[in-house]
C-alpha cells in the first residue's frame, strides 16, 4: 500500500492511506496516513455502518490538502 | 509479518490537493484482492506476490465482487457482509450528493496486499495504475488497505 502511494505522489496524485497498523506505517512512513483503532479487515470500522464509513473517509480525505515533507499519521477518534 | 522487510519510502514532497474536496475528484486504491465475476482472481501463488490490479467501475455492483486475498491474518467477513469496508464506492456515491466530495472517479482500483517483490509493482502496475488515474482526471486518492 505505501509503494503504491509512493508511486501516485511522484506522479503527483495526492495520497491518504487508513492504517490498522500503526507501527508499520511508522516503518513505511508513506506520506499521509488516518490511524483507525479496528481489527484488521475492518478498515471502515464496521459493516453496514455508513454513518461511520463516511466520518473515517471524510477525515482522511481532510487530510489531502496537507503538504507532507516528512509523514503524517493522525489518530481517528471513533 | 516479524519477517516481513519494510522498507522506507522516498516520494515527492510538496504533492497536495489544490481545490475543495467538494470540487475534487477522488478515487478508491484498495489492497483487499476485490474484483468483478468477470475478471481474474488474484493469484496468491505468485512468487513475490500479485503485482496486478483490476480496474472497478464506478457503478459496479458492489454485492457482485468477489474478494481472494489470500491472507489469513485478517478477517475475511467484514468484506463478504459490506465489500464497503475497503471499496466503498456507495460511500463515495452519498458524499458526493452530499457536496462533500466533487466527485467519485470513474474507474477505482484493486491490488491485492502482501507484495515481497516490490520493483514490479513500482515500475510496472503502480505506474500503469497512475496512469489511469491521470487520465481520468482524478485529483485525491483514498488508500484502502484490509
Amino acid at each position: 500500500m505505501g509503494l503504491i502511494s509512493s508511486v501516485l505522489e511522484n506522479h503527483e496524485i495526492p495520497t491518504v492511506s487508513i492504517t490498522l497498523l500503526k507501527e508499520v506505517t511508522e516503518k513505511v512512513r508513506p506520506p499521509r496516513s488516518l490511524f483507525v483503532p479496528y481489527p484488521l479487515g475492518y478498515p471502515l470500522g464496521e459493516p453496514h455502518n455508513p454513518e461511520l464509513q463516511n466520518r473515517i473517509i471524510m477525515r482522511a480525505l481532510s487530510m489531502l490538502a496537507t503538504e507532507v515533507d516528512e509523514y503524517l499519521v493522525e489518530d481517528f477518534e471513533a | 509479518m516479524k519477517n516481513y522487510k519494510y522498507r522506507s519510502l522516498e516520494w515527492k514532497s510538496g504533492v497536495s490537493l489544490r481545490k475543495p474536496l467538494s470540487k475534487s475528484r477522488i478515487a478508491i486504491v484498495s489492497t483487499a484482492a476485490l474484483h468483478t465475476p468477470d475478471q481474474e482472481p488474484f493469484d496468491g501463488s505468485v512468487s513475490g506476490g500479485d503485482t496486478s490490479f483490476r480496474v472497478i467501475r464506478e457503478d459496479t455492483q458492489l454485492e457482485t465482487l468477489r474478494e481472494t486475498h489470500p491472507s489469513e491474518s485478517f478477517d475475511h467477513g467484514g468484506l463478504e457482509a459490506d465489500p464497503n469496508l475497503a471499496m466503498p464506492t456507495e460511500r463515495f456515491r452519498e458524499l458526493k450528493a452530499q457536496g462533500k466530495i466533487g466527485d467519485s472517479a470513474p474507474r477505482h482500483l484493486s491490488f491485492m496486499g502482501i507484495i515481497l517483490n516490490p520493483e514490479k509493482l513500482i515500475n510496472e502496475t503502480a505506474a500503469q495504475a497512475a496512469e489511469i488515474l491521470a487520465e481520468d482526471k482524478v485529483d485525491g486518492v483514498l488508500l484502502v488497505p484490509v
